[in-house]
Formats: C-alpha cells, structure tokens, sequence
C-alpha cells in the first residue's frame, strides 16, 4: 500500500546530514565543553558554531544571544516565567492570544496562581491577533507580550512586525514562540523587534529534545532551573552536545532551503486545498488563506468527526491530524479552532495536513483520490447528514 | 491503539442504515461532545428483528455500534435490554480507558430505542 505521511507538525524524521554531523558527538567528541583539558575543545568549538547557525537563522545580532533548551516548551517556560519573575517589581500584567500553544498558555494559568494577571486577546476568523486591540490592553502594570509567530494547528502567520513595533514603543518585554514558523518563514529578531523568540529543532528535520531561546542583549531574565550555571546562568545542565550540534545544523540546512522548499511547499499545499474545496460539498479551510506557513492546511468538513476520518485515511496509507476532542487527552476539542469561532461540532470535523520535504505532487493526488470516498462514507453513517448532501 | 475487532467494526460496520418503519428509534449523544447515535429496531414476536444504527462520531462510536446491532438481532427484548456497555466492548476485545466512557453509548442507544418501542406499544392499548 502506498503510504502518505502528512502529518510533520506531530513528528518529522531527522535529515541525513543533521545525523551525521552528530555521529562523532556521541563516541568520539564526548568531553564536555566546560573541561579545560583538550578533551573539552571540540565540543565546545562546536557548540559555538551550532549558535552561530541557530543565530543567523533568526536574525540575532550576537551568538550569545542564543541559549539552548531541551526544546520548545521549556524555552516558553524560561522566556515568560524569567521574565515575568525578574520584573515583578515593575508589573504584574501579561498580554497573549487566545491561540497560543497550549506551553504558553498553562505557563500563564500557572504565573496567574501566583498574582499575575493575563490578557488573552482574542483573534479573528481566520485566527489573526488584532495587533490594535492587543495594544488596547496595555497597562501601566504589563511587563510582557507573548505572540506566537505562527500557529502550528490552522497556519495562520502572526502580524508580528507590527505587535514588535507596539511593544518596543511601549518599552515592555515581546516573546515570541516561533516553534511552528523557525525552519519555514523568515525571521528576524532584529527588525521584528523580538526580545525572545522559542524555537525548536524537532521541528526543522533536527533531532527531538533540544531546543533554544533567543535573548536579546540587556533583556532582564531570570532562570527557572538552578544548578552549575551553564549558558550563561540561564540555563543550568551539561550541555547536550550532540542535541546542540544536530539543531545547528538544522537551522544552516533550514536557511539554506528555505526559499525553494517553501516555495515549493506551498505550491502543494495550494493544490491540496483547492482540490479538496472543489470536489468536497460542505468542505472549509480553518485559517487564513494566503497568510499560513506553506506546509499547512487545516481542512474542516460537516458532519462527520474528525477520529473517524483519521481512521478512514490511516487503512489508506495517509496518516494526518484532527483538532477533534475524540483525539485529545482531555476530550475537549482543541482550543484554537474554538478561538477562531467554531462550534464545537465544527472542531470535530477538522484534519490537519502538515507536509514535509518528503512529500510529492503524487501524494497530494493521492490524497485526493482517497478523501472524498472516506468522508462520502462516513457522512452515509452520520444521523447529521442532510438527505441532499449524499447524493 | 484500537483493537483489530474494533477497526473490523469501524471499516467494516454491520447494519448501517436507518428503518423508515421502525417499531422503535433511540438517540443518544450529543454532536457538541463528539457523538451522536440513532438506533432503529423492527420487533417481531417480542424479538429484534431487525436492529440499524447511524451514527456520527470517532472510530469507537461507529464501532460500538456496529457491535451492538450484532448482539441485539435475534433477541427478545428481555435479552436484549440486558446488553451493557461493559458486554460492546468485551466483544470488540476491549477499548482504549478514555472510551469507555465517552464513545461506549451504543447500549444505551438500543435502550433507547426498545424504551421507545415499548412507550408506543403501551399507548396503542
């Protein structure tokens, strides 16, 4: 059987030369880089070259800029608990969105425990911040913005130039989680004017548990884990070299690519989604349509549920995502399809395609061969199936 | 995660359908929640003749009800009123624990349905 993987948000396979460029960190380079025998050398002069390449990836003026994780819930956690902890003296007040990633938002649920207060500025339809209403909110009290770059669900790319403008005029503290958009869409810490900005390599054909914070110069942090005082006392740990150096190289294949795989990635995406529009009755795009990461779509379709489709799709060789509460841990459908104004029962019924560098045209055709039939079947079964629909 | 009877039941769901007919319809379930189930049973002789099922929901939902329509054909109402929810899913080998509350509704939508048949049979006398 053929088989589709659309699924790279949840998981994607690390790229050959990112392996390889860790093999000798496991055996051979295994010192530790804060030894100041020889045997700590090359770790450590690797260690600074993956910073350079993760901070020419987002634009940072300075390697130092950048500190490495264990991936992109713990650079949430450091960013908006460092930050929300080292000025309280001057506020208590967070403002974010709505569509957050669920890290960002228990982060603030859990800070909220402790006497400060959040905002969560609701998005639009099409799951946009509304930059003007966001700087509503801004009180004398507000230390922190928290704006991911782009939502890794519905795709929808965040006006974040716009918000960083905001911010810095308002001298408060902009993090953003740029998780789903690092690798995909161009960034730029600098001109964007981001003060910490999340990223992850799992995310960019890297390997799985590293992960980085940028943070700018002059910021004022604090760590949330104590121990020896690696990365400069923000984050405490025996290095993890292989991890460190897998992510640099990520981020120097994902800069290098960037341009043609997006392009490239978009093209498919397009097709997928007027493909799916055009042959499926009662068949909707979650996000927005022309401002989404060129590796998503979010697609949504009446009446039926959206474990069923993955089921229905998964006999087929396609394996893909839904936002259905039948898929989650806490049965409750996900969040941001519900911050962009779905009924419940709407939510259901998405399926999220995520795709990658290993996708073909041939699978998006693939795919479009094998939907209608899944969903024609499941809607024939579905009690909510209006009479003219299966005809 | 599902079991290989379970994914026989969801791609291959016995007695879809609805009995334009019926002697008894039962919905249970809410679309809000993720599923909704319509039971439809025809009554002979005080047994299940004929038992359909339509329902909207993830792969335990669809399956638990293809199930159920299985164990209901055949038996007389006593019979069947006795099905539970724990029997659905022991006779599809078992469901993942997070089902077993929210998707296992089929039995009570047979119920559903024979209370209904019974309630219309009452009034008639």
């Amino acid at each position: 059987m053929r088989k589709v993987y659309m699924d790279y948000a949840a998981g994607m396979p690390v790229d050959p030369r990112v392996l390889k460029t860790m093999e000798p960190f496991f055996m051979e380079n295994y010192g530790n880089p804060s030894s100041s025998h020889s045997f700590g050398a090359k770790p450590k002069n690797a260690m600074s070259e993956s910073r350079e390449r993760v901070a020419r990836l987002v634009g940072a003026e300075k390697p130092e800029e950048v500190i490495f994780t264990s991936g992109g819930t713990e650079s949430n956690n450091l960013a908006i608990k460092g930050v929300a902890y080292r000025n309280k003296e001057k506020g208590n007040h967070i403002i974010t969105a709505t569509i957050e990633h669920i890290s960002v938002i228990n982060i603030c649920k859990h800070l909220q425990r402790q006497g400060f207060e959040t905002t969560y500025v609701p998005v639009d339809r099409q799951g946009m911040v509304d930059s003007e209403r966001l700087k509503e909110e801004i009180t004398n009290k507000t230390i922190l913005i928290s704006v991911m770059y782009a939502n890794g669900e519905i795709g929808t790319i965040q006006p974040i130039r716009e918000i960083g403008k905001i911010a810095q005029e308002n001298q408060i503290y902009f993090h953003v989680d740029a998780v789903a958009a690092a690798g995909k869409v161009p960034i730029n810490v600098s001109e964007e004017n981001i003060d910490l900005l999340s990223i992850s390599s799992n995310d960019m054909y890297g390997p799985k548990g590293i992960g980085a914070l940028y943070i700018k110069k002059g910021t004022r942090i604090q760590p949330v884990m104590q121990g020896g005082g690696q990365e400069r006392g923000l984050r405490s740990g025996t290095e993890n070299i292989p991890g460190i150096v897998g992510m640099g190289k990520a981020a120097e294949i994902a800069q290098e690519e960037m341009t043609v795989e997006g392009e490239r990635s978009s093209q498919l995406r397009d097709k997928l989604i007027k493909g799916v529009l055009n042959t499926i009755q009662r068949s909707y795009l979650n996000g927005h349509p022309t401002k989404r990461l060129p590796n998503n779509a979010n697609l949504r379709f009446s009446y039926i549920e959206g474990e069923s489709l993955i089921l229905g799709l998964d006999m087929l060789g396609i394996q893909v995502s839904s936002g259905s509460a039948c898929t989650s841990k806490t049965l409750e459908p996900s969040h941001v399809l519900l911050a962009i104004g779905l009924a419940h029962e709407e939510a259901h019924g998405s399926l999220l395609f995520t795709m990658g560098k290993q996708n073909s045209e041939d699978d998006v055709d693939y795919v479009l061969e094998a939907l209608p039939g899944v969903v024609k079947k499941l809607r024939a079964m579905s009690p909510l199936t209006p009479k003219e629909i299966l005809r | 995660m599902y079991s290989k009877k379970v994914m026989d039941h969801f791609m291959n769901p016995r007695n879809i359908g609805e009995i334009p007919d019926a002697d008894g319809v039962g919905t249970v379930g809410n679309p809000v929640c993720g599923d909704l189930m319509t039971m439809y049973i025809k009554v002979k002789d005080d047994r299940l003749a004929e038992v359909k099922f339509k329902t909207f929901g993830c792969g335990a939902a669809i399956a638990t009800s293809s199930m159920v329509t299985v164990l209901a054909k055949g038996k007389t109402i006593e019979e069947a009123l006795k099905i539970t929810r724990g029997d659905v899913a022991e006779s599809l080998d078992g469901l993942p624990p997070i089902k077993m509350h929210c998707s296992n509704l089929a039995a009570d939508a047979l119920h559903a349905a024979i209370k209904n048949y019974l309630e219309k049979k009452e009034s008639k006398q």
